[in-house]
């Protein structure tokens, strides 16, 4: 194949750099290829310093290989000296390839040179080449998972870089290597966001996601009170006692909140948004798209509306793009109608659209209708009907009978229209509008008997078999409003029901048994007719049908109470379908990624969190020096007040400042802020006072908070420390990791100790540890799913945890005897988050004492099934006694047995209190023996296990 | 990110592939060649594709699929917008983008993919970087090539990579200074059955080819800057200084390049008071009615100018999907000629330049299947045109400066109107 031999050519083609060196003199390599060495000799020459001893060592490794010699262990030597020859070339374009080309191989025999030469570059004077670095970065992770840590050290230094042709391939890296690790980004958030117009487009696009997510973890959600901010432009932040908002159904609670504490942006927040919104002009599709889900994931509603502009303008693009916009559209218009609704004539469908870009446009149409536009856009619809594309008619009727299910003023025209299409030529439109009006006639089908007669005359001619099933069943359903017709239908239907497709027989069936139970005189023996043929059907579901339906309607001797009722089960009310768009709810998904596009999660995909309740501490995001030059003086203004860290969220920019931005619709930042500055002058008295009214309050509140705190702390002193156990080595488990817990670390061990109120739980001791700027409250912890029979005594609720404190309580789990986690909910005032304590095997047991003696007799009793023998060959260094006792004590909680001639060990299961016996029998010479007799079988292998692990390790 | 990338013709053969990581199986192509056989066009194929383990991103160029392979989460745009770089890039250094053109240059191919991908994720895509890397084919060269075993890969070291001007390459140098600027706007309309117009919007272009030496600061001033409401831009120009003074300010790329694309419509998303309507430059007169029962259709199709400031309609050509019923179209055309297919039902004329005083029209019968019933749609018609020397939105350059270097180049403006999705429904 010619394409690939051209692969492997150019393959050659970008790693010359070292072909020369392999290639060099092979004829030489015949003098030395008797010479005949161990490897080891040729790596030492491989690494000494003569360059002459280097090359003869070159030189007989080629001409092994020419002999077929597997000189594959030699390989990192030979990599590490060809490539890092020129890793150290003077000119930067040349380490940089060099570095390409190493971190290219795909061996993972060279991961630690690879890794050296990544360390290096990171740290290397050109920018090019420590960008070449971050996107080898990628490459040794995915070549070596386990270099994780150490790669996360070179993103850390590489996210600190200050040029734009390093900023887009670190964080690309980023987000392949460690994409969780939110923190590393707070020192580098400003000077990403400065950088970012200057950024290559590519890596734009990979910044702007990546901040997208970041501002969702660290910022307020700017939409929660925005009509306090509407109404701050005007007068003042209190007040406000009229809400004017619309369509945002907020509940009481939140605006309650919003009352007592108006909203800010944090400055950092604005400076995300102003930054990115110069890169809607970008030439590049994927970086509109990027910033336009920016936008409307993070701003203020009334500043969303600049994207539409952008996104409509991608619409005359490739019709790829055309495609990925029109769905990311689609999703926006069920949440922000109006900022499309002046673009509704851009989604105007032409001929010569691909039928998948008709049917998406179809859907932002939909979307779009609304009481003022739908006669528009119902003309529109009128001529699509006409359309020679029989997919795309269908797709339009459809879309019909949604809006008509939206707006009820159109309801009737939309009707009206669709019984006119019954008498169109084409089968497939007939059969659409039926199925569309089917669903129409169930929300009033008392006004619309004439309709109903009308499709009844349809059965006829129809063949599609969707069609008549939703005939039959609307006849069946409302038989009383044509009492006369729907006889009738059925014996036309009688008589053609074997030839008749599965959905429509099920129908016939459904009308029989409707018509039966209604006008019983006329049909008895049409329904009888009909259900003995659906007896001897060929499809068990029909014969199924038939049956239940016959002991349901016919009433025997046998069958009894179910009949009685049948009326009521089968001409029950039935509740009107809901026309939903597919593309509701899409949001969850991130805008613009695979995973929204798909509608389902993939791969690698990361979450967009919710806003938090509180936002974090913004200080994290201060740098000591500030390094971008661009300091504005309103820039400077911001800085000044982020150093206080415990206020500045309610400070920053203020309200009246944020709406002159927002409200009137100057595009241009320039403008923005000389606007805002003038604003600013007028309103900083006002702004002062209340601030300082503000951090009054707040500092009362807090000395209130920190003293009630302390007093807490000191009660619960003595009972804390009389729960840590003695052994004071205990291994702890992590319960909820700092950063999904916002800044709440929770951590679990077992104690050992026995669990007070119920001896049948296993004690579990967790630490809170509060490493958030702002206090904890009522952490608690409630049920969520637990495995039957388990239980749990929770704590007593924490009611408050201040910034920078840690707490530790105890709680009771019953487990059952099993490994099964215990799934929790752990709340605190705003949030609630799922977790699992996970019990190792050796927790399940508390140590019982016993003789020698009974622990033989008791052994005796539990032989064969019960016990468990494994031979094991311990390492030196667990040989003696003492370690290997404290190993097995360490791996479950027993207790030894005194004086015992082997290692002996004795424990009961917590819950059922079997009996756990361990015996380790060693000898001089031979491998040790390791014994546990348990009634439990199970227990009994996981405990084999554990404990051969930690006499073996 | 992108994995790998397959090349698929109109016939359905993979007939080049490329692996970025590692090999991934062309079995994968199945899922591609399954959406390809449900779609009933090959424009319709989803551009998306999931398959149990990779997803598929495709775009449709020049009757060849570009296919990539993605293994995990990627914004989509990135790829479709990275492909048709790609695709870009081939036509650049090709001429054409055709199977035989790739299949000739194959290792030209190759290293540029290989240049333009690293890992996956993007590395080079300026074409000033890419020809400084790899050489565009001459004929001389690939002669050279053949008889010396050289490749196109540069002598000298890319150097472009690590300028603060990445377009742009240093130590240009040209006998002739020139600066050419093409202003090209295409216009899209839906027209209704009765003549009036449902939208119009013009799409616009600055292109530009500009050949001068060293390092040149231009400055682009418009007559009517505020036209430009909804633009993007080349990565060359200052947005700041547009956003300030409405001026386009820039270090030119070396050669061709688009400066901006700008989109005017005549939607109610305009300031009040402001040039609301986009002129629509020709007119059509149609009668196109089939009778029940009658085998015979009549087709009368009238064309004239409208709104052109005297400016002549050229190169105009009118096509029309006529309906499944239609069996033959006998037609007479006072101007041009027309063709009919009658397998696709395709029917176009070929007008050529529109006279004012004598206007051009078709005029005819259709026949009819026998017994067939009327269709229940009339066709739409689709119309092409050029129209020289004029923007429609009346766009015009104000004057183009030149600083930062010492000579006096040559300028010049062009301007063009084009349709570009100009319909007319009947």
């Amino acid at each position: 194949m010619s394409a690939s031999s051209a692969f492997s050519d150019e393959k050659g083609g970008s790693s010359s750099v070292g072909e020369p060196e392999y290639g060099h003199d092979p004829a030489s390599g015949g003098i030395f290829s008797s010479d005949y060495k161990r490897h080891d000799d040729l790596k030492e020459m491989l690494d000494s310093n003569k360059d002459s001893l280097k090359l003869e060592a070159m030189k007989r490794i080629v001409a092994m290989i020419a002999r077929g010699k597997n000189t594959s262990d030699l390989f990192p030597a030979v990599v590490k000296n060809v490539a890092c020859k020129n890793i150290e070339d003077p000119n930067q374009l040349i380490r940089a390839s060099a570095l390409r080309v190493l971190s290219s191989i795909r061996v993972t025999i060279i991961v630690p040179i690879m890794m050296l030469a990544i360390k290096e570059a990171a740290s290397d004077m050109s920018p090019y080449v420590r960008k070449t670095a971050a996107h080898a970065i990628p490459k040794l992770y995915s070549l070596d998972p386990e270099q994780k840590d150490q790669l996360i050290e070179v993103i850390e230094k590489l996210l600190a870089d200050k040029t734009t042709l390093v900023a887009g391939s670190v964080v690309m890296a980023f987000e392949e290597v460690c994409p969780e690790r939110i923190d590393l980004i707070h020192k580098n958030y400003r000077k990403l966001c400065n950088l970012l117009v200057d950024v290559e487009e590519w890596g734009q696009v990979v910044i702007i996601n990546m901040l997208t997510r970041y501002a969702r973890t660290q910022f307020l959600n700017p939409n929660l009170n925005e009509c306090l901010l509407e109404e701050g432009g005007e007068s003042t932040f209190y007040g406000s006692d009229a809400d004017q908002d619309e369509d945002e159904d907020e509940d009481k609670k939140d605006e309650a909140l919003s009352k007592r504490k108006p909203y800010v942006m944090d400055p950092d927040h604005r400076l995300l948004l102003r930054n990115t919104k110069p890169l809607l002009q970008s030439r590049n599709a994927a970086v509109v798209m990027a910033v336009a889900q920016l936008y409307f994931h993070l701003a203020p509603k009334a500043e969303v509306g600049v994207i539409a502009k952008a996104l409509v303008r991608l619409l005359r693009s490739h019709s790829e793009v055309q495609y990925v916009v029109l769905q990311n559209v689609a999703t926006m218009t069920i949440k922000r109608r109006g900022m499309f609704e002046p673009y509704l004539k851009s989604f105007y469908i032409r001929s010569t659209d691909p039928t998948q870009i008709k049917v998406l446009k179809l859907e932002v149409l939909t979307n779009l209708a609304s009481e003022t536009n739908i006669s528009t856009i119902l003309r529109e619809f009128q001529t699509y009907i006409k359309s020679m594309d029989k997919d795309f008619v269908a797709a339009t009727i459809q879309a019909i009978g949604r809006c008509a299910t939206h707006i009820g003023e159109v309801r009737d025209t939309c009707l009206n229209g669709l019984v006119q299409l019954l008498s169109n030529r084409d089968e497939l439109v007939v059969a659409e509008s039926v199925v569309v009006i089917k669903k129409l006639l169930q929300m009033q089908p008392e006004k619309h008997s004439d309709i109903i007669k009308h499709m009844a005359k349809l059965t006829d001619n129809i063949q599609v078999p969707m069609a008549r099933a939703s005939i039959l069943w609307l006849i069946g359903e409302y038989c009383e409003h044509v009492p006369k017709i729907a006889p009738d239908v059925l014996r036309k239907m009688a008589k053609t029901f074997t030839n008749e497709e599965d959905i429509v027989k099920l129908q016939i069936i459904n009308l029989a048994a409707k018509l039966y139970l209604t006008n019983s005189k006329q049909t008895k023996l049409l329904t009888q007719y009909v259900l003995n043929l659906a007896k001897y059907d060929q499809n068990y579901d029909i014969r199924d049908r038939a049956r239940f339906i016959r002991q349901l309607i016919v009433p025997t001797d046998k069958c009894g109470a179910l009949s009685k009722y049948a009326k009521k089960l089968i001409l029950a009310l039935k509740p009107a379908p809901i026309l939903e768009s597919p593309f509701k709810d899409r949001d969850h998904f991130q805008l613009g990624s695979l995973s929204h596009l798909l509608n389902t999660k993939a791969g690698g995909y990361q979450e967009l969190p919710d806003w938090p309740q509180d936002a974090p501490d913004p200080s994290v995001r201060n740098v000591e020096v500030p390094e971008w030059t661009k300091c504005s003086s309103r820039e400077k203004r911001k800085e000044k007040k982020v150093e206080k860290p415990f206020y500045s969220d309610s400070e920053g920019e203020s309200g009246p400042t944020e709406s002159a931005d927002s409200g009137n619709s100057t595009f241009y930042s320039d403008s923005a802020s000389s606007s805002a500055s003038g604003s600013e002058q007028s309103g900083s008295g006002s702004e002062e006072s209340e601030e300082s009214e503000e951090r009054s309050d707040s500092d009362e509140e807090e000395e209130e908070e920190e003293e009630e705190a302390k007093k807490r702390k000191t009660q619960k002193k003595e009972p804390i420390e009389a729960t840590i156990s003695p052994s004071g080595s205990l291994k702890s488990y992590e319960l909820l990791h700092r950063i999904t817990g916002e800044g709440l670390w929770v951590e679990y061990c077992f104690s050992r100790q026995p669990f007070l109120p119920d001896p049948h739980m296993v004690a579990v001791q967790i630490q809170f540890t509060n490493s958030a700027a702002t206090e904890a409250k009522s952490l608690r912890l409630e049920e969520a799913k637990l495995q039957s029979g388990m239980r749990v005594k929770e704590f007593p609720e924490i009611e408050v945890l201040p910034a920078g404190e840690s707490a530790t309580v105890v709680m009771g789990v019953d487990f059952c005897d099993s490994t099964q986690a215990a799934n929790l909910q752990l709340c605190t005032h705003s949030r609630k988050f799922f977790v699992s304590i996970q019990p190792p095997v050796g927790e399940l047991m508390t140590p019982s004492f016993m003789t020698e003696n009974e622990f033989k007799k008791e052994q005796g009793q539990l032989m064969g099934m019960n016990e468990i023998t494994e031979k094991m060959q311990l390492p030196e260094r667990c040989q003696n006694e003492h370690a290997i006792v404290q190993r097995v004590i360490a791996a479950a909680n027993l207790s030894r047995v005194p004086c015992g001639s082997d290692k002996e060990f004795a424990g009961r299961t917590v819950t059922s209190g079997s009996l756990v016996l361990v015996t380790v029998a060693t000898k001089e010479s031979g491998p040790s023996q390791l014994t546990i007799n348990c009634e439990k079988m199970v227990i009994g292998t996981m405990l084999v296990k554990d404990i051969l692990l930690a006499l073996t390790q | 990110m992108i994995h790998s990338l397959f090349l698929v013709n109109s016939s359905g053969d993979i007939f080049l592939e490329k692996h970025w990581k590692s090999v991934v199986s062309r079995s994968v192509c199945d899922y591609f060649f399954e959406a390809q056989e449900r779609a009933t066009e090959p424009e319709n194929v989803p551009p998306v594709i999931p398959t149990p383990h990779h997803y598929l991103i495709s775009v449709l160029r020049h009757r060849i699929y570009f296919v990539a392979v993605i293994q995990s989460e990627v914004p989509p745009l990135f790829v479709i917008e990275f492909l048709h770089r790609v695709v870009d890039t081939f036509q650049d250094y090709f001429g054409v983008c055709t199977e035989a053109a790739i299949k000739d240059n194959v290792v030209v191919v190759y290293e540029l993919l290989e240049e333009m991908l690293d890992n996956g994720f993007p590395l080079a895509t300026e074409s000033n970087i890419l020809k400084e890397l790899i050489k565009p084919p001459t004929i001389l060269r690939t002669m050279v090539n053949t008889i010396t075993g050289s490749t196109n890969v540069g002598e000298q070291l890319p150097t472009g990579q690590l300028s603060v001007v990445p377009w742009r390459r240093t130590g240009v140098k040209y006998t002739n200074n020139e600066a050419y600027f093409d202003v090209v706007e295409e216009i899209d309309v839906i027209i209704d059955k009765s003549g009036s117009t449902i939208t119009a919007e013009i799409q616009g272009v600055i292109d530009a080819c500009v050949k001068l030496t060293g390092m040149p600061d231009l400055t682009l001033s418009f007559m009517n800057p505020r036209l430009l409401d909804d633009v993007s831009f080349h990565p060359c120009v200052r947005f700041k200084r547009w956003e300030a003074e409405r001026i386009l300010s820039f270090i030119p790329p070396d050669g061709n390049f688009r400066l901006l694309s700008y989109h005017v419509s005549s939607q109610n998303g305009y300031p009040v008071g402001y040039r609301s309507l986009v002129a629509i430059p020709v007119y059509v007169k149609h009668n196109i009615t089939f009778r029940e029962g009658s085998s015979q259709g009549r087709f009368d199709l009238t064309l004239g100018p409208k709104q052109t400031m005297g400016k002549g309609v050229e190169a105009v050509l009118v096509s029309s999907q006529l309906p499944r019923g239609v069996l033959n179209a006998n037609l007479s055309a006072s101007q041009g000629t027309y063709t009919f297919d009658p397998v696709t039902k395709m029917l176009t004329w070929d007008v050529g330049k529109i006279n004012p005083q004598k206007l051009p029209s078709l005029k005819g019968s259709m026949s009819l299947q026998a017994g067939a019933s009327k269709p229940d749609e009339n066709p739409s018609i689709n119309i092409q045109f050029k129209i020289q020397q004029m923007a429609i939105s009346g766009l015009k350059v104000n004057r183009l400066d030149m600083y930062g270097e010492k000579y006096k180049p040559f300028k010049g403006i062009k301007y063009m109107t084009k349709a570009g999705k100009f319909q007319v429904r009947t």
